[in-house]
């Protein structure tokens, strides 16, 4: 027999799995199964196959304006690429000439790439929405084509913001999924990004989702940090946060600080 | 240096340095592959051990794995070491050192006499020559004991830090996964909040919350948001409620650089946190997470397995005199620790090493969803380490962090290891909860309901529709 926690009425605030109730020390029988499958969705959520062309179309069709390439990682699927984070960070063989060769009309502001990360899902539902607010709160800026990479990691985006010649980079990828939310984007801003740029360096908004920082508010989000990139100079954890609260209202961004070692 | 080698029938096995030897003597993980520092068989990974069993302990003193010259963390180490404290086990080798430390004569209060002489790399080393139920034993017998206004890893206890994130740090949702980790019996590790926004003003916000709530009901224990080094000075300057200050840490200078700190940062944090003078029964202000493959993933190993790097994360850490340190052993991801049998031996190797150095040292007993492990991996884990006198693991509503995205233990797996092992909170919260009646007189965590009691009074006030009558909670 298990027993409720009278505080349940909290659960409102939170999707943290609170007041679940106790069988004896343990937890009853039906928040088990549920646990298990939460975990078992986000498992099947990290081997999804990643729609590199559905994601190209859909961005042509929210920003008209920008042209579109593809590009891949030097991680040749998704086993190899949960096990050699580095080939995720680097461009596949010729992948950085093609790139080269696109950015005849640069030097570029800022270059957009969206990589699927640990979750495909997240990149299918948000990162052309993402792109369309960001883009709107971009005037004046000169942005390069927009880059769908697969089997990409965060940090890949500076071989390919080197190759374009662009002066910002903004990856969106999706985030590792989790329990409650296994279509998690995150957008990675680097000032001056190059080969060789640490977690320090980059700004991070993340949990981008409709139930979380919904698409719009993240775009005018992340607009907010490359404009003050900009004016800095900077990005990483020397541009602090100190965004005003109409643009911060929502899930604001954090640096990478926090946990050692994140390696998305 | 000298090479070491060992023959095994017709095979000799040749290890160049010491570097290296360490290196493929370590039980196998995927961050030392990924690194290319491996064993490449299993033969070689045991003869590599038989070589490191005949190295004298002395030479990690005339050898370092990373240049004094070009590291601040290898200079900590060895202007550090104390000479006398490690003379009754200068003329050992590493196999008699194993040896040793596993003997009656190793006592709690020899053990603890000679962490001065002992440097991260000899920890290392002992430990890849320990099977599990070795760290476990030797574990045990090491007593690390720190004090803010709870104490922290006496024999018989297990803290637990209540770890209340949420996605948006909404201020609501964060107090109700306070309420909900205190009617558990959770937080007298620390009440530690992962924060959404590193920025100054969302960190004052929440160490404002969370001070709130502690001073409203009188309980003993700390609170941290864990931001960077840099914004917890920044808050401070602005008189913000600051206990412990946090930071992530890792064993190279390198590695340390990426995480933007160094140690003179870390050194002056720690003198900040000091002249706030908030604690009660101790002055333990710091709190340190750290991680197997940190170092790699910042591309700052120098060579050196993963194993190791983060014993030097310790040698930073004690410098520091921390309340807490925890490995955050599964979160990294199957790249450097592949499964669950990988998190279960870097987490009793995690253990063993801080505490053999004297680190408060407990282990957040996590798992992500891109690793091959679950729940009963952890389970296995969370048990060995409540045997193995680990200081404290993470309580987390339901194992699921919503914010960081991954799995650790919950408060329902915290009462389940307490009453297993017969292990108590730390004695300062273990009389609030009983003064609360949160726990009952046998011991048990089963909070009163009744309007009259602490506990019935903080539900009525933190979850106001919520009934305040009817019994305790059998």
């Amino acid at each position: 027999m298990s027993n409720p926690d009278p505080w349940h009425v909290l659960r409102r605030h939170t999707a943290a799995r609170i007041a679940l109730g106790r069988a004896g020390d343990g937890l009853p029988t039906a928040e088990l199964l549920r646990f298990q499958m939460a975990h078992a969705r986000a498992r099947d959520a990290v081997y999804m196959a990643f729609d590199a062309a559905g994601v190209a179309a859909a961005v042509r069709e929210a920003v008209p304006d920008l042209t579109v390439m593809q590009a891949a990682s030097a991680a040749p699927d998704r086993a190899a690429y949960l096990q050699r984070p580095d080939l995720g960070r680097r461009l596949a063989e010729g992948e950085e000439a093609r790139l080269r060769e696109a950015a005849g009309e640069g030097p570029f502001d800022a270059v957009f790439i969206i990589g699927d990360g640990l979750s495909a899902r997240a990149v299918h539902s948000h990162a052309a929405a993402t792109l369309a607010a960001a883009v709107a709160g971009l005037k004046g800026w000169t942005l390069a084509p927009v880059v769908v990479a697969r089997q990409a990691r965060v940090a890949l985006g500076d071989p390919v913001a080197e190759a374009l010649g662009a002066a910002c980079s903004v990856m969106l990828i999706g985030e590792r999924p989790g329990l409650s939310a296994s279509d998690s984007l995150g957008a990675y801003l680097t000032w001056a990004p190059r080969a060789g740029r640490r977690d320090a360096d980059r700004n991070c908004v993340s949990n981008i989702r409709p139930e979380g920082l919904d698409p719009a508010r993240a775009g005018a989000k992340i607009a907010w940090l490359m404009g003050q990139a900009r004016a800095l100079g900077v990005s990483g954890v020397a541009l602090k946060d100190d965004a005003p609260e109409a643009v911060t209202e929502g899930a604001p961004p954090a640096t990478l600080e926090g946990r050692a070692g994140r390696t998305s | 240096m000298t090479q070491a080698s060992a023959t095994h029938r017709s095979t000799r096995y040749v290890f160049h340095d010491l570097k290296t030897l360490l290196a493929r003597a370590s039980p196998p993980r995927s961050g030392d592959v990924l690194a290319g520092v491996a064993a490449d068989s299993d033969e070689e990974r045991v003869a590599a051990r038989m070589a490191l069993a005949d190295v004298p302990l002395a030479r990690f003193l005339d050898e370092a794995l990373v240049p004094y010259e070009d590291d601040e963390v290898t200079r900590l180490i060895l202007d550090l070491h104390d000479a006398d404290s490690f003379q009754p086990v200068r003329s050992m080798t590493v196999g008699a050192f194993r040896d040793w430390l596993l003997c009656d004569a190793a006592t709690p209060e020899a053990l603890a006499a000679l962490r001065p002489g002992l440097t991260p790399e000899m920890a290392a080393a002992v430990s890849k020559l320990m099977r599990n139920q070795d760290l476990i034993a030797v574990a045990r017998k090491c007593r690390v004991t720190t004090a803010f206004r709870s104490t922290i890893g006496l024999p018989g206890r297990l803290s637990v830090r209540l770890q209340p994130n949420h996605p948006t740090d909404d201020p609501a949702g964060i107090a109700a996964s306070i309420l909900d980790g205190l009617m558990y019996g959770c937080g007298d590790a620390v009440i530690g909040i992962n924060p959404a926004t590193d920025s100054p003003a969302a960190m004052v916000r929440l160490l404002e919350l969370v001070d709130g709530i502690r001073e409203r009901y009188a309980i003993p224990t700390q609170s941290c948001v864990l931001a960077h080094v840099t914004t917890a000075l920044a808050v401070m300057e602005r008189g913000a409620p600051v206990d412990l200050v946090f930071q992530s840490i890792a064993g190279s200078e390198a590695a340390n650089d990426s995480f933007g700190i160094s140690l003179s940062l870390l050194a002056e944090a720690r003198e900040a946190a000091l002249a706030q003078k908030r604690g009660t029964v101790g002055d333990n202000v710091m709190y340190f997470e750290t991680g197997q493959g940190a170092a790699l993933s910042a591309d700052a190993h120098h060579g050196v397995d993963q194993q190791t790097m983060e014993a030097r994360a310790y040698a930073v850490a004690r410098a520091f005199r921390p309340l807490l340190t925890n490995t955050v052993v599964g979160f990294i991801g199957p790249e450097y620790l592949f499964d669950g049998k990988q998190i279960i031996r870097a987490g009793l190797e995690d253990h063993f090493c801080g505490k053999l150095l004297g680190v408060p040292m407990g282990v957040d007993v996590c798992y992500t969803n891109h690793a091959e492990a679950d729940q009963d991996d952890m389970d296995t884990l969370l048990t060995l380490l409540g045997v193995a006198g680990c200081s404290f693991i993470m309580g987390v509503p339901g194992g699921d962090d919503i914010m960081l995205s991954y799995q650790s233990t919950s408060f329902h797996d915290a009462l389940y290891v307490r009453a297993a092992l017969g292990l108590k909170p730390a004695p300062e919260f273990e009389a609030w909860l009983h003064g609360m009646e949160i726990m009952d007189a046998g011991g048990r965590v089963r909070p009163s309901l009744s309007a009259g009691s602490g506990a019935g009074r903080m539900i009525g006030h933190m979850a106001p529709t919520a009934p305040e009558d009817g019994g305790g909670a059998a």
